[in-house]
């Protein structure tokens, strides 16, 4: 009994600095609506700030204490910097658009933590008084441990306070339900924004911050909470600060007994949560119906038919990419095989997210079961390559066909989990599942057939399937069954009135999407010769999600731009020191410059260029 | 104002053209290796790899090259994805002119460049990764490894552990190849030694999301007489610091992979765990003639101790200056013969050797038990492990490896 009563107490414990992030990340969200990627890098560097806080004044309780708050001050500071001087400008740009200046901001920190506070883990001092075991029940229970329980509930009940009985509170709810009316009525949203983004910075940074005495700071803190921050966000509702509280609580004590049994769950336990609560409560546990979107946009412009210059440009280009192979090096050739695969990944995607009008934060989930699929069926089935090419774009619908079922019943960010959670828990079992999919080391020897193994001729191969299944997404999106997605996109309810089996399409579109992805995904692991468990994973899918919002949401040739430009940004910068710095603050310039991504932006430029008013 | 704008629109014109025009610009009379490591993903272990590296090629530079020729690295950083990696390997060979590739520390990392060295005909040598399968179950004819291998550092700690009393084991490890393959090979070895042993209980925490205390409450309720670690970096200090808070490590022996290893070790700092055993490198205690000129001039160019990541990053271009100057050419086929059953005579860790039948060097690690120094933690009672004792012979290893 007292074991049992022991493993819940360190449940609570990890659920306690879990809320402090997640609480940070949900009021971030239910005010502004940003969907703050580096709410991690805060909580590491909240870590990093009390870490040198704590050497300097080390021994006393009162140093201790006081370093920690200090360090949660100075990340609220660096919270309201960014909010000054990126985000606000960025407020009215499509939805999801302030999530590539947070990626950014994740970048230039990683960097900046490396060079000031240099590669190694770092370990702190223990919290003086509180650095030893109690016997509880007979089982040693941490002290430290014992505070942090009690840090969770109070800090819980400080922003309860703080929202129920300050006027500032109030607004902040009322901002939460409808941020129009509460401008209409004269308040300063700006400043409302601004808080807000301080007030959960600091929360990340007091996070990280209490971390101290429990593990190591180092360079891994930032990426490694953020997934569980947002899951836990997500249970919890958007917006819902004690949601959060009781899906910490949820995820840390399930983990805690859920390795006394099955050790290899922790892996992927927070996503099956996440998804088993979703599907049953679409709004997470105290989410209300509507949390999961921000103010109605402006309708988008209908997309229309290329006119005639823009299609000679266009057939110039390809006409350009496909003879490159004759006048560039083989290298330039195999890059060109990566833009093109990026290209087609980031086109499926947007067809998704900008025809369909899904976010997907787990798109590499079929990029990656196209991958697999083709490398096993060469692997294990003895396919040849034409065969496999076939075969992975198959599966790749099919899993899409599964997890989409589930998918389109949501919407906005929780569908956007969902489909995170989905590409996670396919990821866990390709990694765990080491005698079917060769765990972690991946499937090797995936190489094209003899006749294609020169670069050129496979340069030529993926030019047929990258630039038919970017061609044919295009006439998709053009086709009837296109326009049925755009107008359930632009109004479901109007869409379902006309008579339109809005769930039903949404689906179609969804598998249609997933096997593109598919075919891109076939098309990299013979590129490449192997596959592993990295092209379904989170990175894959962000860096999906930030080519087709940088390109810009709300033009085909967004995601072709988009891609274009990260993957050649990236070859390039790559090479040198403190690249993720500078590709960082690439990203914020673009971010800045065009609120509505690298298409937009051009086609402002143009019509500036006709010297017509935007 | 003006002028400064004009230098970085310039500059800014200008950047795309570094990378067409890189490599073009070198002389006849240089080697050119190409290099590849997770530089920005694991900062911690690869930064001191990599001044082990150049220094050996300062060094060999300086004493006149190899074969009449100046050694040149062109080093990249692969983010950590094995797909990246491939790209950028295939730009060394194709575009830098690279006549082998070496590097990389992840296995996965590792795994996918000998596929492609495998493809592409060229030499690689890999020099951190520990994965057993690069040299056994997917090794192949152009790929060789330098570190020694999980099996090896395991079955050194496991003739350590057969010594001890305890007989019921607990495991601990990262869940991934590494953690999977440590605790097997642990398994096996330590079971041939001791057929009494009986392991009753593994716990397997995610990579880096280690859930410190509930893991060390689960293996503390089976009540084992040792433990067997296998975690590291940040799990390890939680996982350390959990541990003798809870009394986990009270009265139980404790063998622990890599722990040994400054790079481990050090950020433990007093709160090292005192009197486990581990597999390592002792650094500046080593009193060889060798390691103490290796060590004096690392410390004179850096000004820090060298660390296992510098000891892999100094042999593996001794490895690769030895082939060169065997093989009299830069040609793969002259090379491929002269790495097979290279012998590097002189490194500061001692001599080793290139087996022919699996590829895998017997560069050796030290074993010991970790201990407080001044209040600084280091190894022990330690003393070198030589490679070659702790592979199956050659026979035996030829048949772990896919037919050619």
């Amino acid at each position: 009994m007292g074991f049992y009563f022991a493993q819940l107490l360190t449940g609570l414990a990890n659920a306690s600095s879990l809320f402090l992030i997640a609480s940070g990340l949900s009021i971030i969200f239910g005010v502004t609506r940003i969907v703050n990627f580096a709410h991690g890098s805060f909580y590491m560097i909240g870590a990093y700030l009390a870490y040198t806080l704590v050497s300097i004044w080390s021994g006393s309780i009162i140093g201790f204490w006081g370093s920690v708050i200090l360090a949660a001050m100075i990340v609220g500071l660096i919270g309201l910097v960014i909010e000054l001087t990126i985000l606000r400008r960025i407020y009215h740009a499509p939805e999801l658009f302030q999530l590539v200046a947070t990626f950014g901001v994740v970048l230039i920190f990683q960097d900046a933590t490396l060079a000031i506070w240099g590669a190694e883990d770092l370990l702190g001092p223990r919290a003086p008084g509180l650095d030893r075991a109690v016997r509880i029940m007979g089982e040693p229970i941490p002290e430290y441990d014992l505070a942090l329980i009690a840090i969770g509930p109070v800090v819980l009940l400080a922003i309860w306070l703080l929202f129920h009985k300050t006027r500032w509170g109030v607004l902040v709810r009322a901002a939460t339900q409808d941020r129009e009316m509460v401008g209409a009525l004269g308040v300063n949203q700006a400043w409302l924004f601004s808080a807000a983004f301080v007030l959960g910075s600091f929360l990340a940074g007091l996070g990280g911050a209490l971390q101290i005495p429990r593990e190591a700071v180092s360079l891994q803190m930032d990426l490694s909470i953020i997934g569980e921050a947002f899951v836990v966000v997500v249970i919890g509702g958007m917006g819902s600060v004690s949601g959060a509280f009781v899906a910490a609580v949820l995820i840390s004590v399930l983990n805690a007994f859920a390795i006394l049994i099955f050790p290899q769950i922790s892996i992927v336990l927070p996503f099956i949560v996440m998804a088993i609560v979703l599907i049953f409560r679409p709004h997470g546990l105290f989410g209300k119906p509507g949390s999961e979107k921000g103010a109605p946009e402006e309708p988008e412009r209908p997309l229309a038919l290329m006119d005639q210059k823009s299609a000679m440009v266009l057939f110039a280009a390809l006409g350009v990419l496909a003879l490159s192979p004759f006048f560039t090096a083989d290298f330039t050739t195999v890059l060109m095989v990566d833009v093109m695969v990026a290209t087609l990944f980031a086109v499926s995607l947007h067809f998704m997210m900008g025809v369909g009008g899904m976010v997907s934060f787990g798109h590499a989930a079929y990029f990656g079961v196209g991958a697999y699929a083709a490398a096993m069926a060469v692997k294990f089935l003895g396919f040849g390559m034409l065969p496999a090419m076939i075969f992975g774009p198959i599966c790749a619908a099919m899993a899409a066909l599964f997890f989409g079922w589930f998918c389109v019943r949501l919407s906005g960010v929780y569908l956007a989990m969902l489909t995170l959670a989905a590409a996670q828990i396919l990821w866990g079992v390709t990694f765990q599942w080491q005698e079917f999919t060769g765990g972690d080391d991946g499937i090797l020897g995936v190489w094209p057939a003899k006749w294609a193994s020169s670069d050129k001729v496979f340069f030529y191969i993926a030019f047929v399937l990258c630039v038919g299944g970017i061609w044919m997404l295009r006439r998709a999106a053009f086709s009837p069954f296109g326009y049925v997605l755009r107008g359930i996109r632009d109004s479901q309810t109007r869409a379902e009135a006309i008579g339109v089996d809005t769930r039903f399409h949404q689906w179609m579109g969804f598998v249609l999407a997933g096997g593109f992805a598919g075919l891109a995904g076939v098309v990299f692991a013979f590129s490449k010769g192997s596959v592993f468990p990295d092209s379904l994973g989170i990175a894959q899918s962000i860096d999906g999600l930030i080519m087709v919002l940088v390109g810009g949401i709300h033009a085909l040739a967004g995601p072709i731009l988009g891609a274009g430009a990260f993957v050649l940004i990236e070859d390039w910068v790559t090479r040198l020191d403190y690249w993720r710095f500078i590709f960082g603050a690439i990203i914020l310039v673009v971010v800045l410059l065009a609120p509505d991504g690298i298409a937009g932006g051009i086609q402002r430029l143009l019509r500036m260029l006709k010297g017509e008013r935007a | 104002m003006n002028l400064i704008r004009r230098t970085v629109l310039g500059a800014l014109a200008a950047l795309p053209l570094t990378g067409l025009t890189a490599g073009s610009g070198l002389a006849q009379d240089t080697i050119v290796l190409g290099e590849v490591n997770s530089y920005t993903r694991l900062p911690a272990f690869t930064e001191p790899y990599k001044k082990g590296w150049q220094l050996a090629v300062e060094q060999i530079n300086t004493a006149g090259g190899v074969n009449g020729k100046q050694l040149e690295v062109i080093s990249r950083d692969d983010t950590g994805d094995p797909a990246t990696a491939i790209r950028i390997a295939e730009e060394l060979v194709s575009k830098d002119g690279a006549v082998l590739i070496f590097g990389t520390f992840l296995s996965n990392i590792g795994l996918a460049v000998s596929d492609f060295a495998k493809q592409k005909e060229v030499l690689f040598l890999a020099s951190e990764p520990l994965s057993d399968a690069i040299v056994w179950s997917k090794g192949n004819k152009y790929t060789y490894r330098l570190r020694p291998s999980t099996h090896m550092q395991a079955a050194m700690l496991a003739e350590q552990a057969a010594k001890l009393d305890a007989v019921k084991w607990a495991t601990v490890a990262p869940n991934y190849a590494y953690g999977q393959d440590a605790v097997k090979a642990f398994k096996s070895e330590l079971t041939k030694l001791r057929p009494d042993v009986e392991f009753v209980e593994e716990q397997w925490p995610p990579l880096f999301k280690i859930d410190a205390g509930s893991t060390v409450r689960a293996l503390e309720a089976a009540k084992p007489d040792a433990i067997y670690n296998v975690t590291f970096g940040g799990d390890l200090a939680k996982f350390v610091r959990e541990g003798s808070l809870r009394f986990l490590f009270e009265d139980r022996d404790v063998a622990s992979l890599l722990t040994g290893e400054p790079e481990y070790l050090a950020p433990l700092g007093g709160e090292a765990p005192e009197g486990w055993i581990v597999t390592g490198y002792p650094s500046t205690d080593i009193e060889t003639d060798d390691h103490k000129a290796f060590a004096d001039a690392y410390i004179a160019k850096f000004g820090e101790a060298p660390k296992t990541g510098s000891i892999v990053g100094y042999n593996s271009v001794l490895a690769i200056a030895a082939a060169l100057e065997k093989a009299g050419s830069t040609d793969t086929e002259a090379l491929l013969a002269a790495m097979e059953g290279l012998t590097v005579d002189t490194s500061p860790t001692g001599p080793f050797t290139f087996r022919a039948a699996d590829h895998q060097s017997t560069m050796g690690a030290y074993v010991g038990k970790t201990g407080m120094v001044d209040g600084n933690p280091v190894m022990v009672d330690w003393a070198y492990a030589d490679g070659a004792d702790y592979l199956p012979s050659e026979e035996d290893a030829t048949a772990l490896r896919p037919a050619e």
